[in-house]
């Protein structure tokens, strides 16, 4: 390795570049919380002083705490389903091999690569054409569409390396398959199925583009936000609530992380969501 | 990021196939897999055929007549508005794909070659802000570039600026610099992986044989990292083009996208086998586009090796 660095073109440099795309990376988002903290109802430097009053407010708004929990039941209710069709998927995926096995793990992988717009559009075109209304049900089921690659991809990195004979040993020693499956398989991808959970709805929490086609009435976080957007005198408040809705991702996102690594070291399995 | 469902290996060797054996563990491998399966096929498949079928029909305010016409096609691609819309939002897509896959190789290559047992944690780094709200990203650089913005009041205290310059938000460049933000994580991971298969022996090779460092990249790495470069490309710019929150919020007049006027008939206009046949035409391209970009890259990589 140390000979292999020699033959390597501008590691100083590189070091350099690194340290400020990661600064590029961060700093946008970084304005948020500042802005959020500060006096004047304008997001502007130099900064006027410390309150905490935007944060208030968004306790006294009767709208956004009813989207907040408009929020939680579609990413609940999308993260736990989407995590079902994912471990039926990957372990299909990872232990079977059956015909047409990758053009199906294609067909469910799409919606990563296909543009939202044509999603919300197309499920928005059949919703409208069969007379279902819409509300937070049709919100959940699109991102449910949109949750399962990325539940598919922590879940197949949990699955893979898991050693078979585990199971078998299991079954010779005469335990049922649903046995097998409950004490040897699951404390096993347990760790993966709960970051599954954790991506999931950390994905539909912030989900905007399909919120904004299929929601009625009722709107979701990110819809309110939108809604807010167009008052200036506003935004304090937005920057707030962001601020709050960021704070929530990295932290969700740090927990499903440290679990699928846990995963990934009990099955020796050094792939996962990056890979 | 597809990769790993793509590269598992089913653990099915060693273990002699009976045909029964084999039809049971097909049976089962398609049951395990069919929900999944059909729930993709309900509300993806499915809505893109019913979406296809629209553009080719015509609707009188609430009613939908069912007869073949491609007066939707005629529109979306002939009328000068449209045109410009597609043309720019293609523009811009390739400009941000090509900005992100530029800017993303140095770093993919430093956590690939220098990240050590660290690579993991860079990552990490790199993927957290993805995480986050896509809306609340845009918003930020609305913060940033805004009249009254951040970059304004910053210019004004350094004396650059003599009064907040109008010209840094609503406009094309604003999309382009808010989109190659965005989409930052999603280019260096490709690249990534390609980077780690590539093989280490083969550097140490070509520097035996009397390659610098310099050379030995671009004859070695950078062509071996070409599957890579490609996936990133196309992960960044198919998505692009349909995404009007950016256009919407920062783009002002000038940077609206194609996707606005998808918007638009699938709203206020209500016209939707125009709004489906603008998603037809957009996806047709820009796939064509995607198709020949990758057709250049490869030529290119051959050529130089």
């Amino acid at each position: 390795m140390i000979r292999l660095r020699r033959l390597l073109p501008g590691g100083s440099w590189l070091s350099a570049y690194a340290f400020l795309y990661v600064v590029f990376l961060y700093l946008p988002v970084m304005f948020l919380p500042i802005f959020s903290v500060n006096t004047a109802a304008t997001p502007k430097f130099p900064l006027n002083g410390f309150t905490w009053k935007w944060y208030e407010g968004l306790l006294r708004t009767p709208e956004l705490v009813e989207a907040a929990w408009n929020s939680l039941i579609v990413g609940v209710s999308a993260a736990i389903l989407s995590t079902i069709f994912g471990i039926l998927a990957a372990r299909a995926i990872t232990r079977y091999r059956f015909p047409g096995r990758r053009p199906i793990n294609g067909l469910i992988m799409a919606p990563l690569v296909l543009p939202e717009i044509i999603i919300a559009i197309s499920l928005l075109l059949v919703v409208l054409r069969l007379g279902i209304g819409l509300s937070l049900f049709t919100v959940m089921l699109g991102h449910v569409l949109i949750c399962i690659p990325y539940s598919m991809t922590v879940l197949t990195s949990g699955f893979e390396g898991f050693d078979r004979s585990l199971e078998e040993a299991s079954a010779d020693l005469g335990e049922s398959a649903f046995g097998t499956f409950r004490r040897v398989t699951l404390p096993m991808v347990m760790p993966a199925i709960i970051s599954s959970l954790l991506v999931s709805f950390t994905i539909s929490l912030d989900e905007f583009m399909i919120a904004f086609f299929l929601s009625g009435t009722e709107a979701t976080l990110p819809i309110y936000i939108w809604g807010q957007l167009r008052f200036a005198a506003k935004l304090p408040g937005v920057l707030a609530l962001g601020t709050l809705l960021l704070v929530a991702s990295f932290v969700l996102m740090a927990i499903a992380e440290m679990l699928r690594r846990r995963a990934a070291s009990r099955t020796h399995n050094e792939g996962g969501l990056y890979v | 990021m597809t990769a790993a469902a793509d590269q598992s290996q089913p653990l099915v060797s060693g273990r002699k196939s009976k045909s029964g054996l084999l039809r049971t563990e097909i049976m089962q491998g398609l049951a395990l897999i069919s929900p999944t399966f059909l729930y993709a096929f309900i509300l993806l498949v499915l809505p893109i055929v019913v979406v296809l079928a629209h553009s080719f029909w015509t609707q009188h305010y609430l009613t939908v007549d069912r007869t073949f016409t491609l007066a939707n096609y005629r529109a979306a691609l002939g009328e000068p508005m449209y045109r410009d819309l597609l043309w720019r939002s293609l523009r811009i897509s390739l400009v941000v794909s090509g900005l992100t896959v530029f800017f993303a190789y140095p770093i993919a290559y430093y956590i690939s070659f220098y990240g050590g047992r660290r690579k993991g944690l860079w990552l990490f780094l790199i993927t957290i802000p993805f995480w986050t709200s896509y809306l609340l990203r845009i918003m930020s650089w609305k913060v940033i570039l805004g009249y009254n913005g951040v970059l304004n009041s910053a210019l004004m205290g350094l004396g650059i600026l003599h009064e907040p310059s109008p010209a840094l938000l609503y406009n094309s460049s604003a999309v382009v610099i808010t989109l190659t933000h965005a989409w930052a994580a999603f280019a260096v991971l490709p690249i990534f992986v390609a980077l780690e298969k590539v093989d280490r022996t083969l550097i140490e090779a070509a520097a035996d044989l009397g390659d610098g460092p310099l050379r030995a990249f671009l004859r070695v790495t950078l062509p071996l990292s070409v599957p890579g470069i490609v996936s990133a490309l196309l992960i960044v710019m198919i998505p692009t083009v349909g995404d009007f929150v950016t256009p919407k919020l920062v783009g002002g007049k000038d940077g609206m996208m194609i996707a606005n006027a998808i918007q638009v008939q699938f709203g206020r206009a209500a016209n939707w086998p125009l709004g489906a046949a603008l998603s037809v035409t957009t996806m047709i391209v820009v796939s064509l586009m995607a198709g020949a970009a990758v057709f250049l890259i490869r030529t290119v990589a051959r050529l130089a090796r």
